[in-house]
């Protein structure tokens, strides 16, 4: 199949309007009676309610439903039902949510909330796992979510990874080292915040437009609210706007989404809640903090023995995703490299601190900052370049991991030669550490061919193609910036032969569209670009036997048209009947493939399907596919299984100069080579990793969600800092390694996450090598440079 | 208190009563449904709400909408043609993948608009500058920066 298509840099088809301020996002959706809802968090981190009074506030003008848990049904939420709605007896974090109005207007709802009184006793809180575990700490949740009486603050979710034995690998290994890292929480900072509008119609059916990267999984969380609403059975439909980002923020449904439910049925009016920027900071959750201690070790000639990781996760008052991280995790932990022991385990616990979630890399940013820092500690330790130390412990193409990961493709040797190349590591490293200039590396080992985190890993579409050739593809997948649409434009283009500019790409309503189980695990392009294969596969069979119906007639009707405009047409060799197999759809047009160049003996597309709509007994072109790929759910118990079809490597190295007095670290160069299977399209893969690689950057350097007794300290960017476009003062230098993988849609693996995983050791690495000194807690910040220069 | 205000928006003469409390963000897209203009943090931190004011960028989440009286206010509506034919610089944005979710968009545009009325051809390091007040979370700037270097090219034929 000729591959015009894939790889090009057409410019992606949603940009146009997005330039234009013509999208529409959930802060620009309006409809008639709208009403603005509200939500009052908490005012303290843990404490019990004694009593709401609400009376004020129903007696303000303009306020059209006020809530609280005493009037509303209890709506349980998260994966494991340990949060509720609105909370009743106790809150347990800053952002719980009390009460919520629905008014004729904001400020009238934000008034509301002022005459809202709410009596607490205040209870002593814990604010990190060691005082969560610390003997005699109050208990966060007395019982579990069955309701049996807990004992401690830990979740009762142990992940753990043993392979071989660790314990003789260390004894037996010629160096090892181990040492501590930790992560702070971050948060998603979608230039559009989160927000939902609800209605119901007359018949108590739920329409919600939301910001989420999993309508068919939220559609069934809303589904159990309207059952216990009363309404069980009622029709749910979710749409999505424009998201203006998400990187895993729309990973789990939230309690504002099911309090603009609440409020819209108790009002009988549309309800849209938008969060502020401040709320957006400090009430939706933060990629989870992580302390970690690990020991990795080698023999005399630098190959990998064992690999030991203790870690701590706080999973702050309730439980998300965030506490399934690890399972992520275990991706680097147990097959970045060949590591023949492996011993892995996790404590997460219940603290006081907002509630964790997943953000764009799902734990493995956390993992790898401990397994790349510590394995540039380890080349010092046996006085091996850490390139060579890389290189020799490499992953191949075609080997199983100790977790039964198979991997496949692996360009891993292309993208570490890549960066010593581009990055000139041998001049570099260590001879200039005088002028305070370094360079490092690190790796990262990703998903890269879906990922059965959940039972399914399915991805549906839906093909049609209307009577004037354009192809309408209906994708339960999402478009959230990444150029997932742009991407699975050109599959499609590619895959039916017509062209990008015929093929729409329709998302974000699970009305129209077909099941997906959600865009997450850098799994969008993959799944459904291989659905797509399957559905245009279908729809060619089906286009190619009306063809044999038609093409003849229409050959000679288009002939007939020509003379009749007095063009001389000398009459082509045709068949008076063909079969399917002897024709070729290209660039909306099909011919017959043993006369492909003849300009007699080809029909458009669009002519083949009027003939075959316009008539009795008529046909269409609709075509359908499911697509779940040929991977499998991890072992609950030994974590082990190949949840991908396919895996995804990437290299970053950078070369930084330090600021000795300031601790500022300058970067002068960066250098990231990915093994993507193929391009597709080439600047959504570029986009993807320019963006995955600065929010790399400003994780290592920048964010941190700073607090006091679990009250945010830093909810605005004045304070939360992430990278401007005046931080990019040097160049970004990619490679993308095309190893087409066997199973990716036209050779393609997944990418929308990997960019941002290696960032962080990497800088740290490169630090090192500048001024020697190893940052071991993120961000990378000059005070600890400083403090680290000056022996503290 | 009230007044009535008259300014020039994207070349029409508007002439309306606003709130002394109103924002020229709000005015915008809640009074005259002009929703290209994002807010992104309400507090001139993010410059989603970017717009242009007597040609200059700023934050219209701050800009009280008294303040405009007499001036002449461009949204990124205004930067179309009557066709919706794109600006030189959205063209770019869209055809140089300077484009993810595209809530940062409009402002980045029309902070790219006033740092070329200013300076036609900026080095790298003046468009990193002039776009600085513009945070964006998903592109990593570099295809942004791209865009309006090549802009900077074509600049001046359409303004």
């Amino acid at each position: 199949m000729s591959t015009d298509w894939i790889g090009s840099h057409r410019p992606r088809i949603d940009a146009f309007a997005k330039a234009a301020g013509k999208s529409r996002y959930i802060h620009d959706l309006k409809l008639p009676g709208m009403l603005y809802g509200k939500i009052k968090f908490s005012q303290y981190p843990h404490a019990r309610i004694k009593q709401i009074d609400t009376s004020r506030a129903e007696k303000l003008s303009g306020v059209k439903a006020v809530l609280t848990a005493f009037n509303t049904p209890e709506i349980k939420i998260g994966f494991i039902q340990d949060n509720w709605v609105l909370k009743k007896d106790k809150v347990r974090q800053y952002r719980d949510e009390v009460a919520a109005v629905a008014a004729i207007d904001p400020d009238i709802a934000a008034e509301a909330l002022e005459l809202i009184h709410v009596e607490y006793e205040e209870l002593p809180g814990l604010f990190s796992p060691a005082e969560a575990l610390a003997s005699g700490a109050p208990l966060i949740h007395e019982t579990d979510p069955r309701g049996r009486p807990k004992n401690d603050n830990l979740l009762d979710l142990p992940w753990r990874f043993e392979h071989g034995d660790v314990h003789r690998a260390r004894e037996e290994s010629t160096f090892w080292v181990e040492d501590h890292f930790s992560t702070k929480a971050t948060t998603h900072t979608c230039m559009g915040t989160a927000g939902c509008l609800a209605e119901f119609d007359l018949q108590n059916n739920l329409t919600i437009h939301c910001k989420t990267q999993i309508p068919y999984l939220a559609q069934k969380d809303f589904h159990q609210a309207l059952t216990k609403m009363g309404l069980k059975g009622k029709n749910v439909r979710v749409q999505i706007p424009e998201l203006g980002g998400s990187f895993g923020s729309g990973l789990d449904t939230h309690s504002y989404e099911f309090l603009a439910i609440l409020l819209a049925h108790a009002s009988g009016r549309p309800v849209k809640i938008v969060m502020n920027r401040e709320e957006e900071f400090a009430c939706l959750s933060p990629r989870q903090p992580t302390e970690t201690i690990i020991a990795q070790g080698c023999d005399r000639e630098g190959k990998l023995t064992f690999r030991e990781i203790r870690m701590t996760l706080d999973n702050g008052a309730y439980t998300s995703w965030g506490a399934t991280t690890p399972s992520v995790m275990m991706l680097p932990i147990s097959s970045l490299y060949r590591v023949p022991n492996i011993s892995y385990a996790t404590q997460i616990v219940y603290t006081n601190n907002t509630y964790a979630q997943a953000m764009r890399g799902y734990g493995n940013p956390q993992a790898t900052w401990a397994l790349e820092s510590n394995l540039d500690q380890l080349a010092e330790k046996a006085s091996m370049d850490p390139y060579e130390l890389r290189l020799r412990n490499r992953n191949h193409p075609h080997e199983t991991t100790p977790m039964g990961l198979k991997i496949t493709s692996c360009g891993f040797q292309e993208c570490l030669e890549q960066v010593s190349e581009k990055l000139e590591w041998s001049a570099k490293r260590g001879s200039d550490r005088k002028k305070f200039r370094g360079v490092g590396m690190a790796a990262l080992f990703h998903t890269g061919g879906g990922a059965r985190v959940y039972r399914s890993d399915a991805s549906g579409v839906i093909l049609k193609i209307d009577d004037f050739g354009h192809v309408h593809v209906l994708t339960g997948g999402v478009e959230m910036g990444q150029g997932f649409v742009a991407s699975l434009q050109l599959v499609t283009a590619q895959a039916l032969g017509v062209s990008p500019e015929n093929v729409h790409i329709i998302f974000g309503d699970t009305a129209t569209c077909p099941w997906d189980v959600g865009t997450h695990a850098s799994r969008g392009l993959f799944t459904a670009g291989n659905a797509v294969l399957l559905a245009a596969a279908k729809a060619r069979d089906k286009i190619f036997q009306l063809a044999a119906l038609h093409f003849a007639s229409r050959v000679a009707a288009n002939i007939k048209k020509k003379r009749k405009a007095g063009e001389s047409v000398s009459d082509p060799e045709c068949r008076t009947s063909y079969d399917p197999q002897d024709f070729e759809l290209k660039n909306n047009e099909i011919f017959l493939r043993e006369a492909p160049d003849d300009p007699l003996l080809r029909v458009s597309l669009e002519e083949i399907l009027r003939q075959a709509h316009f008539r009795e007994q008529g046909q269409m072109v609709v075509s359908e596919a499911f697509y779940d790929p040929e991977n499998e759910m991890s072992d609950m118990k030994t974590g082990k299984g190949n949840i991908s079809t396919a895996y995804i490597f990437g290299v970053h190295g950078l070369e930084v100069e330090v600021d000795t007095e300031t601790g500022q670290v300058h970067i002068l160069n960066y250098v990231a080579a990915h093994d993507v299977g193929r391009v597709i399209s080439r600047q959504t893969l570029e986009g993807q990793f320019y963006g995955g690689i600065v929010q790399g950057l400003s994780y290592a350097l920048c964010e941190e969600i700073k607090t006091s007794k679990g009250k945010m300290l830093n909810p605005n960017f004045l304070d939360y800092k992430i990278f401007s476009a005046a931080d990019l003062d040097f160049p970004i230098h990619l490679e993308c390694i095309e190893t087409n993988d066997q199973a990716g849609p036209f050779g393609a693996k997944g990418v929308g996450e990997p960019g941002l995983v290696p960032v962080a050791p990497a800088v740290a690495n490169a630090v090192y090598d500048a001024v020697g000194v190893r940052i071991k807690e993120l961000p990378i910040t000059p005070e600890k440079i400083r403090a680290g220069l000056k022996g503290d | 208190m009230r007044k009535n205000i008259t300014f020039t928006l994207n070349g029409d003469r508007v002439s309306l009563e606003v709130a002394s409390n109103t924002m020229l963000l709000e005015l915008l897209r809640d009074h005259l449904s002009l929703t290209g203009t994002k807010e992104g943090c309400g507090h001139g931190e993010c410059g989603a709400c970017t717009v242009l004011v007597d040609g200059r960028n700023i934050n219209s989440c701050l800009y009280p909408a008294f303040e405009v009286e007499g001036k002449e206010v461009i949204t990124i509506e205004g930067l179309m043609g009557p066709q919706n034919e794109l600006h030189t610089l959205q063209k770019s944005f869209a055809e140089n993948g300077a484009v993810q979710c595209g809530f940062c968009t409009p402002g980045m545009i029309l902070s790219a608009k006033a740092l070329l009325e200013d300076n036609p051809k900026p080095d790298a390091d003046a468009i990193r500058q002039g776009l600085a007040g513009n945070l964006c979370r998903c592109t990593g700037y570099v295809q942004i920066l791209d865009a309006v270097q090549k802009a900077a090219q074509d600049f001046g034929i359409e303004d």
